[in-house]
């Protein structure tokens, strides 16, 4: 229980210690895989700023009361869905070779967070290249449970609409998503059976999803689908992002973002 | 032994914050299972969530000594929340552990680090989900042994039906001892089944096995007598002493998790034990002597910790971190060693003092700066007497003064409510202090945004202190304390503002009262609370005091005692305390005199035995260990970082 607790931010800090210039920004593409699926964006972030430190990598750090290592973060996943393509870019306050810091950034991450290339930044920023609707991604859901027909069929009433909206929170309050006009196209397959004597139906989506504000997810597809046609999930999904990048119009596919 | 991942899994998307159950922190550890009939295996549990159990310094240190043992394995297991639990007995998911996902009943030993009275509810939800009889007459050779340690094992009474042992004391060297003790048992065949394992364990002094003791109460519902029940028990069981701590630098691999955590930080014990002779400290009783870790070993452990989790923060533990015979030197050094570095050192003492100040200062020369917090403990010069608090008022001022000069804000400080004798003024002057406090502050900052938050808890009698024999405050009476203070804090608005009151109602402080001082008849209780849904007893949003109480009434009917009985009455001297047999090593008449100086008036101070005579608590001549402080003289070398 708490009475009259102090009001406002009451700083105790010395005077602010001076830091060393940026000299390097690098591009980090990284993976979330398997049970550390379940890392938040939070947990992410301070599991890597440890490696950083682990791996004696010279991240830059901001000016001012409480120095923070300048890090930015783009259009992570949210947690419980695994990635093969999050980013990350680095300011660096001594220059290193770039592949040299992936092998020692990898090694210094726990198993299952896993750095897939780093390189030099150029162009325009992670935010530009991976958010708003020139920017889409590329998922793979696996649907445990599910036959690939009653996937396919549900997409079929799905695709048939002209929109369909879901409804999502965000920090800004209550508002609706259209996910019919995202997806860009889809494909079903099924997942051949998990061992000897497992013969579960477990239906595969690949779609490619633009970006927007707010994004379309996996979890709005699949509601999207259960909202159209009535499509049931006995065992949760799991979900995985494979790409995401600039949308290319003309081939409809995501392109490399550090390319 | 399979991994039970694979059925965990499609729940957790459907549960708070699943990362804390999936493991793969940095520095876990996941060994083979072993086919040798002598691999030993343990499950350590710190029976409250992830958050607040991964940090914990005894379950780490253990979790890596045991894990450096050939043939040994040890793997962690946390208290699961009510969304889970639920779930796995839906899904008939067992308790399992985070690093290799096994079923915690397929374990050898299961160890459970009690810090606090209030996680006994969760042991009974794990020992459940693990398919484990709560009972431990009930199981047999196929479940594991379960051992309690940790703080609350000083009285294990209360959970005696509950458990098969009890350790008191350091881990370190014991856990080694109680391995062996298992392998030699498994490796022979298992002769003579559980109850020859639990004997053989018993028969080395230092495991105390309850089975093994027969109580038996007087009329009046007193214990009569606590009696070894069969040859080959020793009559009092003893606790554990490491002698040396820089033999044992754990921590060494500290486990960075993924989830996010009380404490975020490394951390090394500096010191263990205090002889400050506090009376109502049940810690600083029980760890006695003080044993220091010497400047040397602590600038190795920093550095090794540091480099082995990446942590940015560094935090100097024990129970009065200022009391180190060189902290001066290792405050300075540390400081010295990682500037520019981005790397945070703090020291969590409590200890009013403006030297304490000056030690803060230092350690935030190259980061962030961390709160300041002192325990005076009792508001008013007399009730610090009572509690052998050497801190006048005068101290306290020149403390704060220094801090709020040396540009802190805002400082915390520590009270207790509740304390022998204590009268509504007591408490009341409090609000004096604290208005003394903002007063001197404006002065020596020249400012009037200055601070302090008052953080007063109910106080519960504990084993083994000077005041196990104190009545408990009751809990209307704690609240209406509280709600006067409140009252006189708010009075005069020229300070009111400057003053923020944290407290909680004294309804959670009986309950831990009835846990604390509790004998056998009490584990009734617990099932019954536990029956009707306690879990998580320390967090308030599940804590219900109308359900123990209803326990409580339920279970110790027809037993002549009742909750209060157990907490707010005082005890006699010649009482048989239930915790009598289990020896601290601290003296029962020494304890008593020292409780009979509390309550006169005229009593002299007991001074720190560091630094003044012997007073003879007992603790080293019965238990042969001595007090290991410095100053060794010795420096810390800068680190230089490579090139």
């Amino acid at each position: 229980m708490t009475d009259s607790p102090p009001r406002g931010r009451v700083v105790n800090s010395p005077a602010p210690h001076p830091q060393r210039p940026v000299v390097q920004r690098l591009r980090v593409q990284y993976a979330k895989r398997g049970r550390l699926r379940f890392t938040s964006v939070r947990d992410f972030q301070r599991a890597l700023e440890r490696a950083l430190r682990r791996a004696e990598v010279p991240v830059a750090w901001s000016q001012g009361f409480s120095p923070h290592p300048r890090i930015s973060y783009a259009n992570a996943v949210p947690t419980g869905v695994a990635s093969e393509a999050e980013y990350v870019e680095l300011a660096l306050a001594e220059r290193r070779d770039p592949e040299q810091v992936a092998a020692a950034l990898d090694a210094a991450l726990p198993d299952g967070l896993d750095v897939v290339r780093v390189v030099q930044a150029e162009g325009p920023s992670l935010g530009e290249l991976l958010t708003g609707p020139q920017a889409a991604s590329s998922w793979l859901l696996q649907l445990p449970g599910v036959a690939p027909e009653t996937l396919a069929a549900a997409l079929d009433a799905l695709l048939a609409q002209p929109a369909v909206l879901v409804p999502r929170v965000t920090k800004s309050g209550r508002t609706q998503v259209d996910v019919r006009a995202a997806l860009v196209s889809v494909q079903v397959g099924a997942s051949p059976a998990n061992g000897p004597g497992e013969d579960d139906a477990c239906a595969i989506l690949r779609a490619v999803v633009r970006h927007g504000t707010p994004s379309v997810r996996p979890d709005d597809v699949l509601a999207g689908l259960t909202a159209v046609a009535g499509l049931a999930l006995p065992v949760p999904p799991v979900a995985t992002r494979l790409a995401q990048g600039p949308f290319d119009e003309k081939t409809g596919s995501v392109a490399d973002p550090l390319a | 032994m399979e991994s039970v991942f694979a059925r965990l899994e499609p729940l957790l998307p459907r549960v708070q914050k699943p990362v804390q159950y999936v493991g793969g922190e940095l520095n876990a550890v996941v060994k083979p299972w072993g086919e040798d009939a002598g691999t030993v295996r343990w499950a350590l549990m710190y029976p409250d969530a992830y958050e607040v159990g991964l940090p914990n310094q005894g379950v780490q240190i253990l979790y890596e000594v045991l894990n450096e043992q050939p043939d040994t394995l040890a793997e962690r297991t946390y208290a699961v929340w009510p969304d889970l639990e639920a779930l796995m007995r839906e899904h008939g998911v067992p308790q399992f552990t985070v690093d290799g996902h096994r079923p915690v009943g397929a374990f050898d030993l299961l160890g459970v680090s009690f810090a606090t009275e209030l996680g006994y509810t969760n042991l009974l939800t794990a020992l459940d989900l693990a398919g484990i009889p709560l009972r431990a007459a009930d199981r047999d050779e196929t479940h594991p042994v379960v051992l309690a340690g940790g703080h609350a094992a000083f009285n294990p009474e209360p959970v005696a039906e509950f458990v098969d042992a009890a350790v008191m004391g350091d881990g370190e060297q014991i856990v080694t001892a109680i391995t062996a003790v298992v392998r030699d048992w498994k490796r022979a065949g298992r002769p003579g089944g559980r109850d020859q394992l639990l004997a053989r364990l018993a028969a080395g002094g230092g495991v105390y096995v309850p089975r093994f003791y027969d109580v038996d109460y007087a009329p009046d519902g007193r214990l009569a007598a606590v009696t070894p029940n069969r040859p080959g028990v020793p009559a009092r069981v003893a606790k554990h002493t490491v002698a040396d701590l820089d033999a044992w630098p754990y921590p060494a691999k500290p486990l960075v998790p993924l989830a996010e955590t009380v404490h975020e930080r490394f951390s090394v014990e500096i010191f263990r034990g205090c002889t400050r002779g506090c009376r109502f400290c049940q810690a600083g009783m029980i760890t006695r002597p003080v044993r220091e870790r010497s400047i040397t070993t602590i600038g190795a452990m920093v550095q090794a910790g540091l480099e082995a989790s990446g942590f940015a923060e560094v935090g100097l533990l024990s129970l009065s971190s200022a009391d180190h015979s060189e902290i001066a030197e290792i405050s300075t050094d540390l400081a010295d060693r990682y500037q520019g570095s981005n790397t945070s050192l703090s020291l969590p003492s409590t200890r009013v003092d403006a030297f304490n100040v000056t030690l803060a200062e230092e350690l935030s020369r190259n980061g962030r700066r961390s709160g300041l917090t002192f325990a005076p403990e009792g508001g008013s010069e007399r009730m610090r007497t009572v509690i052998n608090k050497m801190v006048t008022e005068d101290d306290l001022i020149r403390t704060v003064s220094t801090a709020y000069a040396a540009g802190w804000r805002q400082v915390k400080l520590y009270f207790m409510c509740g304390l022998p004798t204590e009268t509504d003024d007591d408490v009341l002057q409090v609000a004096t202090l604290a208005r003394e406090v903002i007063k001197a502050g404006r002065e020596a900052s020249g400012r009037r945004d200055i601070r302090c938050t008052v953080s007063i808890g109910g106080f519960v009698p504990k084993p083994h202190t000077p005041f196990q024999w104190a009545a408990q405050l009751g809990h209307e009476q704690t609240d209406q304390r509280l709600r006067l203070l409140r009252e006189e804090i708010r009075r005069d608005r020229d300070y009111a503002k400057a003053i923020g009151l944290r407290y909680h109602d004294g309804k959670p402080g009986i309950v831990e009262g009835l846990l604390s001082r509790g004998d056998r008849r009490v584990a009734a209780v617990i099932r019954a609370a536990w029956e009707d849904g306690a879990r998580f007893d320390g967090w308030s949003e599940h804590f219900s005091y109308d359900r123990w109480a209803a326990a409580a009434e339920r279970a110790l009917a027809g037993t002549g005692v009742d909750l209060d009985w157990y907490t707010t009455r005082e005890r006699a001297h010649d009482e048989v305390l239930p915790w009598d047999h289990l020896d601290a090593g601290l003296d029962k008449q020494w304890l008593w005199d020292d409780w009979q100086e509390a309550l006169d008036p005229d009593a002299v101070d007991v001074e720190d035995c560091r630094w003044s005579p012997c007073y003879f608590c007992g603790v080293c001549p019965s238990l042969g260990s001595s007090i290991e402080v410095g100053p060794t003289g010795r420096r810390l070398l800068p680190v230089v970082p490579a090139p």
